[in-house]
């Protein structure tokens, strides 16, 4: 099993993403974003939190145009897995892999506490292991967090079962409480909240550990 | 040859940095202010003969947002 974690000046959680992965028994690439592909043989890619390129212009922008991002892209149409956490949300959104966008929380502050989430869709190998409706501790650490799509894409995404998460108490100002959503083939997760704080004891809680178990059994048993 | 490009949030999209800035206009003894909407102003110099369409595809891919963003492009 091996994972791909994404590395943009200003990423901060790429080795974080890294440790979770790796705890739940992958092999783990860092990948700079000025390289033109992925490694040989990944099966999942991780886009990790942080402020790439310092947020100018938008947060994940600039990100979203670099050159490794071309080859997630591809990756991500031909099936492979790819989780956005929080700046990579952004990042992965801005790039088109996922409808929507992440604007400043309605709020204007800078946001970083655990957030209980419920979780919406448990067909996706990133969350299947969860029971549905089930309440997860997550925390979150954003500014620009508050997930904006015109009604029509909301309709869409809920009638296709395509929000993995919501939160409980909307924090940050998303339409329709979303803390993640899922492309329609169910390959690319984009979440605000980092699973990858949350996935030893000493995090003060392991809710996130499910996500990463799943997209790795899913993909050893695939 | 320069361009001077407008990004502003889509009417509709809520701008909670213009609503803090009328707020604050408003604390501070400013009245009548009913709405302000904040944006972003990007100037691009640029070859001569470069066209309005090629701003506009610049805006497209990466200076605005189209998804919660609208942009005009002025051309000088």
């Amino acid at each position: 099993m091996h994972a791909a974690v994404i590395v943009f000046p200003g990423s901060n959680c790429d080795r974080d993403l890294a440790v979770a992965f790796k705890a739940v028994g992958a092999k783990v690439s860092m990948v700079w974003h000025k390289d033109t592909s992925l490694p040989e043989g990944v099966d999942i890619v991780g886009v990790p939190g942080g402020f790439s390129y310092g947020d100018y212009l938008r947060s994940g922008a600039m990100a979203a145009n670099s050159p490794i991002m071309r080859a997630v892209k591809r990756e991500a149409e031909r099936g492979v897995p790819v989780l956005g956490v929080c700046n990579g949300f952004q990042v992965i959104a801005e790039a088109g892999l996922l409808p929507g966008a992440l604007m400043r929380n309605a709020g204007q502050t800078f946001i970083c506490r655990d957030a209980e989430l419920t979780v919406e869709n448990t067909q996706s190998l990133f969350t299947r292991g969860y029971d549905e409706g089930a309440a997860i501790r997550i925390p979150v650490a954003h500014h620009d967090g508050n997930y904006f799509a015109d009604d029509e894409t909301l309709d869409m995404l809920e009638g296709e079962g395509r929000v993995a998460f919501r939160y409980v108490e909307n924090c940050n100002g998303s339409q329709r409480d979303i803390a993640g959503v899922l492309n329609a083939e169910g390959n690319v997760l984009g979440m605000m909240p980092h699973p990858e704080r949350a996935v030893e004891q000493a995090h003060g809680g392991t809710d996130g550990l499910a996500l990463f178990e799943n997209a790795i059994k899913t993909l050893v048993s695939a | 040859m320069k361009a001077r490009v407008h990004v502003m949030l889509k009417n509709g999209v809520l701008d909670p940095q213009g609503e803090a800035v009328r707020h604050a206009l408003g604390a501070m003894g400013f009245e009548g202010v009913n709405g302000v909407r904040q944006g972003k102003v990007i100037e691009l110099d640029l070859n001569e003969g470069a066209t309005k369409a090629d701003v506009e595809a610049m805006c497209e891919k990466l200076l605005a947002n189209t998804v919660i963003e609208s942009y005009t492009v002025e051309m000088s």
